[in-house]
Parts: C-alpha cells; structure tokens; sequence
C-alpha cells in the first residue's frame, strides 16, 4: 500500500518535472561558456621566492579539485622547489605551516617549468602562436566559448611584473596580449587574477571585453606575506592567496557563490594590503557570475527520461539583472566594443610644473644681473 | 628541532668537551683524523713548513712546521660548486680546546640534515695564522708568501663564507665578534649583522671589541664609550694585522669574521649548546644564500654592534685633510710661477728646475730603502757584535736606520744642487706635498684607518713646514709627528682604550714588539703596512725633515 503512494507520488512528481524540461534547457546556456581553462603562471625563482610556487600549487590544487583537469590547465612554474638542495622535506611543497597541506603532491603536472617560464613563452602561450612543434599540454587551445582563468603571482611594481629575475611584462603587453586573444577568439569570458605588490597597476590598460581583474594591493602597496615556517626557514605563501585559498576550500561543484563574494576575501584587516578589482569590462553583472564558471569545470546535466524536441531554436533564459536599470546588450564577435564608453579611468593628476618658457626666461634674468653687477671684463677669469 | 634538543647529542658533546681538556701536545692529527672519518666527513690534512725571518718572540716560534686537518661535509643533493668553513686554531696545550670539541659536536650534527646545498669544509689549522694562509694558498692555488706546503688533495668549490671559533674556557658568558682582517679589509656588514640577529634570537650576550653595547647614546658617557669602541676599531684597523684567523679569507673575497668566547666572570653563563645553536643558526642562513654577500657596506666603522659608520660619511674627513695638501701645493705653485725679484748683485736667481728635487728624493728613497731590508739582511752581523737576540736586532736596526736617517739633511749638502735658493725649497715642498696628497689618498682607499692617522699627524707639520720656522721647535714637533713616533703615541693609546694602560718601560718593549711584529706579518701574509711606511711614507717624511733643515 505504501509502495503504491510513492509510487504514484514519484511518478506525478517525475510528470511535472518532464513537463519543464523543455523549459528549463533553455537556463543550459545561459552562461555562454562550454568549457574552462587555466593559466597559472609563477615567475619568481630561487628559494626565498618559496612562497610564489606554493601561491601557485595552492591555486591549482583548487582548480583541479573543482574539475578543470591537466588538460585544459597550463601550469608555469619559474623555479623547482620540491627538489631544491635547500629543502629540508625534499618532493614537498607545504603551503601552511606546521606542514598541514603538501600541495605538491602525487599529481602535479608542470607544463613550462624553470627557465622555459619567460615572458615570450606567456605570451606566446595566451595568443597561441606556438611554434607546430609544442606538444598539447603546452598549448592554451581555447575557443570562443572557453572561460580563461589567469593567475600570476611574483615580484612586481608599478606597472610590470618581474619573470625570473631578467626581465619584465608590462601592463600595456599584457593588455594587448588579452586584446589579441579577443580578436582571434580565443575566450569567452576571461578572470584575472594578480598577487603581487602594486598588482592593481596590472589590470589598469585592460580594454578589451569580458574581462575581470582582481589583484592584491593597490598601486604603492606592497603585497604582504603570510607566514614564515621555521623548520623551512622561509615564508610559505602570500597573504591574498592564502585567504583567497581558505575561500576556495569551502566551494564545491554545486555551489552557488559569486564573485561578489570572491571580491570580499582578504580584507585590509587580513591583507594589509588593499585587495582591488575591476569589472567595467565585464559585461555581465558580477553577482550572477559563478565562482565555478572560472574556478571549475562545471557541466550542467539534468538527467531527465524524457525525450527533448530541440528542433526550434531554444530561447534563451536571460536574468534580470539585479539592480534591473541598464540592461547591456551581449556583444558578439564583429561588433565592435566601445571601449571609450565603457572604460571609465581617472585623469592622473599629473604634478604642476611651470612652463619651460618661465624657467629660461628666469635663469636669463639671473645671468643678465650677475654680469651687469661685475662687469664684463670678470669673464676672462672664469674661461 | 635544533641542535642537541637530543640528549643523547648533548651528552656525546660533552664528552668530547671534556676529553679535549685534557692537555695535548702538539697537535693531535690522528686522532682528529679518525674522528673526523668516524663522523662521516671526507678527511684529508695538509703539512706546511716555514722559516721565519727572525724568532717571533710573542709566539716563540722560529721554523714552524705543523698539519692541518680538514674534514669536508658533502651537501646531499647538490653538486659541490660551493662551500663555508667552519675553522678553529689548534695550538699546543689548552687555548682552544672547547673550539675543536664544538667543532666536531657540529660536524656531527650538520652531517645528519639534508639541507646542506653548500659543502661545508671544518678545518682545524696549526699554528694559527700560518696554517691558515698555508690552506689558503694551497685551497687557490697560489702562493705568494714562499711557504711550503703540499698541496691539498681535497676540494669543496668556491668558499661563499668563513667563520673562525675561538673558545678559550668552557665558561661563557658573551660572545665577542671580531671582524678586522689584514691590511685593515673587513667583511661585509651582512655578517656582522647576522650575527648580532641571532645572538639578540638566542638571547646571547654579545660584544664588538669587547665592549657591551649600551642604551644611553644621548647622554656624554654613552657618546664617549660609543667613541671609544670605534676608536678601537679604528687602531686595529690600522695596524693592518689580522685579528683573527678569518683576516686571511677577506683577500680572497670570501667573507669571514671570527668569534670569540669570552668569560667575563658574570652571574649568566652560556653553555656550548647555545653555541652550538647560534652556528647552526648563523651556517643555516649562510646556506640559504644564492650570492655571496655584497648587497652591504664593505668599509665601515662600528661604535657598537647596532649602529656603523659608512665610508660615504667619514671619507669627507679624510677628503678634508687632503685638500689642505692641495691648497697648499696651488699656493706654492702659484709662488713659483710669479717671477721672483732681483737680487742685490742683479743676478737673477738660478731657475733651479724640478730636475734638482731629484736628488733629495733618491735619497730619501734610499733611506727608506734601507729601512725596509737592512734589518733582516744584517741581523746575523749585529747579533754577532752586540749581545741582543734577533728580534731585538732587527727592531733595534730599524730604529737605528729610522734615526740615522734624521741626521741626512746635515751631510748631502754638497750633494743638493740649487742650494740656498729660495726656489729650491718651494720646488721641493710642491713636489713633496703632491707625493704626499697621493699617498695619503691610496692608503686611505685601502686602509681607511692607517691613511686617516697618518693624515692627521702628517698633514699639519707638511702643510707649515719651511726653512723659515724656528728650527729647534719644528724640527721636535716633526719628530713627534713623524710615523715611528705616531706608531708609539698609538701604542700607548691603544692600551688606554682597553682599559689596561702600560707603564712607560712596558709600553716601550710593545712598542718594540709591535715593529717586530709588523715586519714579521708583511713576511708572513703579505701585510702592506711595513713596506708601505718604510718605503713610502717615511721617504715623503724625510723630504719634509730636508726642506726644514734647507740652507
């Protein structure tokens, strides 16, 4: 008896489920992307950059265990810690101390590592114009409906980023390199993410469309580190990362946090520094995006026994936005972005100087009295 | 974690501590071997052998021949392209006993941990300094002295860093850093700041020069011992002798200081485990080093462990004294250049020309000459003749030929050409001040010490000096200024500011042993500061000594 009241109650509840599934696969698409990538890139070496490689691992480790497999990740790793002669725990790399979290592991796969990590080879990587010779694992093959998540971490300043103590990528490389990879559309939607000192000076000459920076400190700060091991004898990671990690361990596949929330870790209370982020690019509104639309590998499956007539057109189910006043239109390819108007940037206030006509005149002045003073004869004295 | 947090260590240190109190002769070279081969280290020893010119009286010694003993400890993983040292002198009876025994309590730990990416070379040496410049040599394949050694059959790649242990008592209640090496060269600061870290880490007493650091720079008494300790600074650095043993790395560009435990008789003792906690502290972060150190100041002066001098401030000092020479040398040349007035018989003076200084200066320079090799050429005559020992004789020589030298101006008269011309003396004195105004800039880029305090007694009496002064009076203030008689004011105030002053006959035989000692280390490691005085300085002063006495 009781069998037979689940038993319909399952099966009325499966008939009103089918009947929304023609509905609902229109919300399948909703994102626009249909696969995930990631580029995570450590450009500092020797040993007391520890804590940069173990940024990175921290950062991969999360990516793979939210579904973005070796496949699609390019991994960039400027110097070799695990198996440095000064590691007292050789084939680890521990990003807390006390040694809790070895995120070195059994399954790391280094793509570019020591030398091979140079600002040619990055660039290189992110517009694809490989020679034919690279094998897959070191190609970024992303489409036009990829989602690119980029991660960078090092030394850097005002503008630039140190790769391997020898040279440096700009912020004005980097921003043509992101417009390049739109042109050729090579992403859908692409997240940046910078943990350096002064990192916000990176993401400033972004123009290019879909773009979401974050970084760890604003220009003039400097990017603090978190903790140093003593039986290492070295910092182990950055601050940024480190909460930004703490943050990460608590999503999973299934969970609905945003970016809203992703712009929230690391406050000035814990960072010292000014976390910063940009999103004037990015034409969707930042509380509907997903942490897994970049952080993961998320596929949308809805398992269903009935069959889905797909042959009209799906329409797409678009979400209001939440403050619901201005509604951005979905640029494709050809349009062309109106950079100007959407990019909105602070007129540096540049330090008054008087004209140079006023120095000369004033120094010609100064000349003209000093000689009418002592005369013109003193002057074979001094030549 | 840390050296002999297991008691098992602890007491196998203690052991050896307390075997090596045991009075050795000699220098026990099996048994190092075999402890050091029972440690794990790659062993090897070096015998050297060496005739002084003349018995070293302070250390007793005439022809020294002794072994070194090194054991060198291979990082795991990485290749041997480089290396510290950790050393301690060994010398017959108990001087430093507690040194080779924390040694070798180290090596054993060292050898345990797989985070070496340097090998680490412990070197006990004999006889001190000249055993360690025979390893050095025979390390970089030089030789440059004329000592003989055999050569080494084990190397560990370049030195990055060198320390050198000096623990005399098993009591110790501070640690004292000393940093000046030969010719007044000293390490980076890098070094003595690493050390002054982690003995504030440990909570180690720590000294430089002997002298506690104290709180109170405002006030009068704080000021003056800040200035006494560098003064001290400042006289070691002088003396251009290596204070330690590390004083012979720095001319190979590997920087080295030397540690010294001091007993002090204070209610708070260290133990040798704290010691041994402070070195492995010290050789953990020398290893972690990429580079050698360089990113620091490589001259300095230091009032106290926290605070230094760099050359960007003092060097405007010295900068200051030499301008004196130079302004001095343009009045003089501005003089030569307006034509002198007639004289009474309408004769014009003789223009004697710069070629009638010539004379003065091969003489002066003969005498300096003389100075520099008659001492040891002629000992065996004088100790034949007079009833002195050899060191007595040598220093005696050199005073002898020092003060005969005073008496020149009287007897090559005859030879000076341009005699009695008022041009003369003025060419002379240009020429004389320029050579000193140089010399004085060298040796201060050199030794910063030895070129300010030849700089400030020299400088004055060079800069007044002409055949117009009261003679008695000048001629005495010259002899006071003069090098030999700077060396003795030295001595004297050296003992001052170690609070040990000497009476005046202990403070002559110092004196005494100083010159003998300065003569032996320019034979012995190549120091600058005897050929420099006698060939340089005292030359420039004799022409000082003949513009006063100029007829």
């Amino acid at each position: 008896m009781k069998t037979h009241v689940l038993f319909n109650l399952f099966a009325t509840f499966l008939l009103a489920d089918g009947l929304n599934i023609e509905d609902s696969a229109g919300q399948f698409f909703s994102s626009g992307h249909t696969n995930n990538w990631a580029v995570l890139v450590c450009t500092s070496r020797f040993w007391f950059n520890y804590r940069h490689v173990a940024n990175t691992l921290s950062v991969y480790r999360s990516v793979k265990r939210l579904g973005i497999p070796d496949s699609h990740i390019v991994l960039m790793l400027a110097d070799d810690m695990a198996c440095n002669h000064r590691n007292p725990k050789p084939a680890t790399v521990f990003s807390h101390k006390n040694m809790e979290l070895n995120v070195y592991g059994d399954d790391v796969e280094v793509d570019y590592r020591g030398y091979e990590v140079t600002v040619e080879n990055f660039l290189r990587v992110l517009t694809g114009r490989l020679p034919p010779s690279t094998p897959r694992s070191k190609r970024l093959l992303s489409d036009d409906r990829s989602n690119i998540l980029i991660y960078l971490t090092g030394h850097g300043g005002n503008g630039f980023l140190k790769f391997q103590d020898s040279e440096e990528i700009s912020n004005v490389e980097l921003a043509d390199a992101f417009e390049q990879m739109w042109q050729k559309r090579r992403y859908n939607e692409l997240l940046f993410i910078i943990d350096t000192c002064q990192g916000a000076s990176m993401y400033e000459r972004f123009y290019s469309p879909n773009l979401m920076a974050l970084a760890s400190s604003q220009v003039g700060e400097d990017s603090l580190s978190h903790q140093p091991d003593l039986a290492i004898g070295v910092h182990l990671m950055d601050r940024y990362t480190f909460y930004l990690l703490e943050f990460l361990e608590d999503i999973h596949p299934a969970s609905k946090a945003n970016m809203n929330d992703l712009f929230k870790v690391c406050p000035k209370s814990q960072c010292v520094s000014t976390p910063g982020h940009r999103t004037d690019l990015f034409l969707r509104d930042p509380g509907s995006v997903l942490i897994t639309d970049f952080f993961g590998s998320v596929r949308k499956v809805e398992i269903t026994t009935e069959a889905i007539d797909l042959t009209d057109p799906i329409k797409e189910v678009e979400e209001r936005p939440a403050n619901g006043d201005i509604h951005k239109e979905m640029h494709s390819y050809v349009d062309q972005l109106p950079v100007s108007e959407i990019i909105h940037q602070k007129p540096k206030q540049k330090d008054w100087h008087p004209p140079d006509g006023f120095i000369l005149g004033l120094w010609t002045l100064i000349l003209l009295v000093f000689f009418q003073t002592y005369g013109v004869k003193h002057l074979r004295h001094i030549f | 974690m840390g050296l002999l947090s297991d008691p098992n260590r602890r007491r196998a240190l203690i052991n050896l501590l307390t075997r090596l109190n045991a009075p050795i002769c000699g220098m026990p070279v099996e048994w190092l071997v075999k402890t050091m081969q029972a440690r794990g280290l790659e062993v090897y020893t070096q015998r050297f052998s060496r005739t002084l010119p003349f018995p070293d009286e302070n250390k007793e010694r005439y022809m020294v021949k002794g072994t070194n003993v090194y054991g060198i400890l291979r990082a795991p993983r990485a290749p041997r392209t480089e290396a510290l040292v950790l050393s301690a002198p060994c010398t017959p009876g108990d001087n430093n006993n507690q040194a080779v025994g924390l040694l070798l309590g180290l090596a054993q730990y060292f050898r345990n941990q797989i985070y070496w990416a340097k090998d680490i070379i412990f070197l006990v040496n004999d006889h001190d300094l000249i055993g360690m410049q025979a390893w050095l040599e025979g390390y970089h394949h030089t030789n440059t002295t004329g000592m003989d050694w055999s050569p080494l059959q084990g190397r560990g790649g370049s030195i990055q860093a060198a320390l050198s242990l000096e623990l005399s008592s098993d009591v110790v209640t501070s640690m004292d850093l000393v940093l000046e090496g030969l010719n007044g060269q000293l390490p980076n600061l890098d070094l003595a700041n690493l050390f002054y870290a982690f003995c504030q880490k440990i909570g180690v007493l720590c000294t430089i020069q002997g002298k506690l650091q104290r709180n109170d720079w405002d006030s009068v008494s704080g000021y003056s011992h800040a200035v006494q300790t560098m003064m001290l600074m400042v006289m070691k650095q002088a003396s251009g002798r290596p204070w330690g043993d590390h004083g012979l790395f720095l001319r190979y560009h590997i920087e080295a200081a030397t540690i010294k435990g001091i007993n002090s008789f204070r209610q708070y003792k260290t133990d040798a485990t704290t010691i041994g906690r402070l070195l492995e502290g010290m050789y953990r972060k020398l290893n972690n080093l990429l580079e050698r150190l360089h990113q620091s100041y490589f001259f300095y002066l230091m009032p106290s462990l926290s605070h230094f001098v760099s050359i960007g401030y003092y060097m405007p000092a010295f900068g200051l004294l030499a301008v004196i020479l130079l302004l001095r040398a343009l009045d003089l040349w501005v003089q030569l250049a307006t034509p002198p007035p007639t004289t009474e018989d309408g004769i014009a003076d003789i223009d004697p020309g710069v070629l009638s200084v010539l004379t003065p200066l091969v003489i002066s320079h003969l005498t300096g000459a003389a100075l520099y090799m008659l001492p040891i050429r002629f000992q065996e005559m004088a100790v034949e003749h007079f009833p002195v020992s050899e060191t007595e004789a040598v220093v005696l020589t050199a005073i002898a030929v020092y003060t005969a030298g005073l008496a020149l101006p009287h007897n090559t008269h005859r030879l000076l050409s341009g005699e009695g011309t008022e041009q003369g003396w003025r060419v002379l004195k240009l020429v004389a001040l320029l050579y000193l105004a140089v010399l004085l800039g060298c040796t201060a880029l050199i030794n910063f010490s030895l070129g300010f305090i030849l700089a400030l007694t020299l400088v004055p009496g060079a800069a007044f000096v002409t055949p117009h002064v009261p003679k008695v009076l000048s001629a005495f203030v010259l002899v006071i200024l003069s090098p030999a008689c700077t060396l003795l004011f030295s001595v004297f105030f050296f003992q001052e500011l170690q609070e040990m002053p000497v009476s005046f006959l202990d403070g002559w035989l110092l004196y005494l042993s100083v010159i003998s000692q300065g003569i032996l280390d320019h034979f012995l490691y190549g120091s600058l500061v005897y050929p420099l005085i006698a060939l340089l300085v005292y030359p420039c002063w004799l022409l000082f000594w003949n513009i006063l006495f100029w007829k």
